[in-house]
């Protein structure tokens, strides 16, 4: 059991960021930000607690604006350029993580800040992400049932909505999708705020449950949702892809990950692994395609 | 079945075009072209690659307004802001490559921005009613599919092209612009395509078609439209003429 928790409680975190990656991935666009935003989100709640005096849930209703502003600029800028959102992104990447490190230094002079616990608000917010179910004597954290609930929440979106079916057309085909009158551009830009949102999502577990901000916190997420993705079959073109198997992708990211530490293998071999997990899931992502799509 | 019988008793859906011009900055694409067009006939644009027919045929379908002239539907002016809005007055494009995505199932294809919408909190995709309405939609054109979920891509060209004229059908075209809608398919497949626009004309709906394949061309239409040059230089009748003559004027 105690394995167990262990690998959902890191399943659980990149499974919500997954989400949110896939149906963006889905739609035919990547956000290599959202690491990034994970960093500035944190850090923007847990400033405006210690040093502007907010409570929690006001602070981080506050940094959540502000980060899925960041996500809308991302959009409207692939969008309207019409460039690559791979490169877009990776600039924004840059842009978030230093201006997150650059701010919180001037304001602070520090790149980590505690001390949220005292603040008010708090026991609310910890009952709600933060917390642990115990189930025969092992506590299970609360974010395992968030994942859930993202999990079939972007299933329903997915694959019994409307936008989900823009969504699928968008990525496979944005020209013949216009010509159907759908509004691609606005389907994107709104994928792109909902990634950011998972991202602030995830930076209100990590606050709470560690009582503060880093500046570095989230880095490399973006490529580890990527991989999850990627590995539950998600197509790196667009057009393809399924939120039960990105769960299954984030469940065998935590297994690996953490059983490679339980097996007492030197955890170093955890990055080679993945990577060949990678290109594999990719190579067979492509021959699977050409199958079902040609017969 | 419903859609059908209506379309037989439907009134005329008359297309006019009157001193239509084109500029794109200084070049002119398309010069004072006047034609109408009705129901129950397939109307032919014939013309060279870069002749124009492209540029009228997207006047038509809304996406580009014309610098001049009038364009009317049943004697009523009309002026279309994007080829959404030509949908919905019943004017749709069934375009060669760009139809159907291969990667998104049939009934997901068919219903593709109009999807069906189930009455309860969520507003659901209603998949049920979508995957019936296809194969049974599809039937009516010969075309029987045992699994409406299978990737569009697994259908033939045909058959893909078929699914794009059935469902702008169900969405209530009355004006059907297929624009070279065999150049891309094989004899056989070809004849498929052919004997469904041949069909069309019973369900009283006014096609136009676009094609540099004088023979099948001649075969298929009503009335020919010939274009060079951005000008309309002949308009004919069937009974006017041959596909002999018909190649004789394009390559005069």
């Amino acid at each position: 059991m105690q394995g167990i928790k262990s690998y959902l409680q890191v399943s659980s975190e990149i499974g919500i960021l997954a989400v949110g990656v896939a149906l963006l991935m889905i739609s035919g666009e990547f956000d290599l930000s959202i690491g990034s935003l994970i960093g500035f989100s944190s850090m923007s709640m847990t400033l405006l607690t210690v040093e502007g005096n907010m409570s929690i849930p006001l602070a981080c209703l506050c940094s959540l604006f502000l980060t899925i502003f960041v996500g809308y600029c991302n959009g409207l800028t692939v969008v309207k350029s019409g460039l690559p959102s791979f490169i877009i992104t990776l600039g924004s990447l840059f842009i978030v993580r230093g201006l997150t490190i650059a701010l919180s230094k001037i304001i602070t002079g520090r790149t980590q800040l505690g001390g949220i616990s005292g603040s008010s608000g708090y026991d609310f917010m910890s009952s709600l992400f933060s917390s642990n179910l115990t189930i025969s004597g092992v506590d299970f954290p609360i974010s395992i049932i968030w994942w859930i609930l993202f999990v079939i929440a972007g299933y329903f979106l997915l694959n019994h909505t409307q936008i989900g079916n823009w969504i699928f057309a968008t990525g496979a085909s944005k020209e013949s999708s216009m010509l159907m009158g759908i509004p691609v551009n606005q389907v994107k830009i709104s994928l792109f705020i909902f990634t950011a949102f998972c991202a602030w999502f995830i930076s209100v577990i990590q606050v709470i449950t560690y009582g503060g901000a880093d500046v570095l916190r989230g880095e490399q997420k973006e490529f580890i949702a990527i991989i999850a993705a990627v590995i539950g079959g998600t197509l790196l073109t667009g057009g393809y892809g399924s939120i039960i198997g990105v769960m299954i992708g984030a469940l065998i990211f935590g297994m690996v990950k953490q059983g490679i530490i339980f097996a007492g293998v030197d955890a170093d071999w955890f990055q080679v692994f993945m990577g060949v997990m990678l290109v594999s899931a990719v190579l067979v992502n492509g021959t699977f395609r050409k199958k079902y799509v040609h017969g | 079945m419903e859609l059908l019988e209506k379309n037989m008793f439907m009134d005329n859906t008359r297309l006019e075009l009157k001193g239509i011009y084109k500029n794109f900055g200084n070049v002119v694409a398309l010069k004072n072209i006047s034609m109408t067009t009705n129901s129950g006939q397939i109307n032919c644009i014939l013309g060279d690659n870069g002749a124009g027919k492209s540029t009228l045929v997207n006047i038509i379908s809304g996406v580009f307004k014309q610098s001049k002239g009038q364009y009317k539907i049943n004697g009523k002016t009309v002026s279309f802001l994007n080829p959404l809005d030509a949908i919905t007055a019943g004017i749709s494009t069934v375009y060669q490559s760009l139809a159907i995505i291969p990667i998104l199932s049939i009934y997901r294809n068919f219903f593709l921005g109009q999807e069906p919408i189930k009455n309860n909190i969520f507003k659901t995709f209603d998949k049920d009613f979508a995957t019936t309405t296809t194969t049974q939609q599809l039937k009516k054109f010969d075309i029987n599919i045992e699994d409406p979920k299978r990737m569009a891509g697994t259908l033939s060209g045909g058959e893909r092209q078929i699914l794009a004229i059935s469902r702008a059908l169900y969405f209530g075209a009355k004006i059907l612009i297929l624009d070279e809608p065999t150049s891309a398919l094989g004899v056989k497949e070809s004849n498929k395509v052919v004997e469904q626009i041949t069909n069309l004309k019973k369900q009283n709906i006014n096609v136009i078609l676009i094609s540099h394949n004088i023979d099948q061309a001649f075969v298929l239409g009503d009335k020919f439209f010939v274009i060079k040059n951005g000008d309309l230089v002949a308009q004919l009748e069937k009974s006017e003429t041959s596909a002999k003559s018909l190649r004789k004027i394009l390559e005069k």
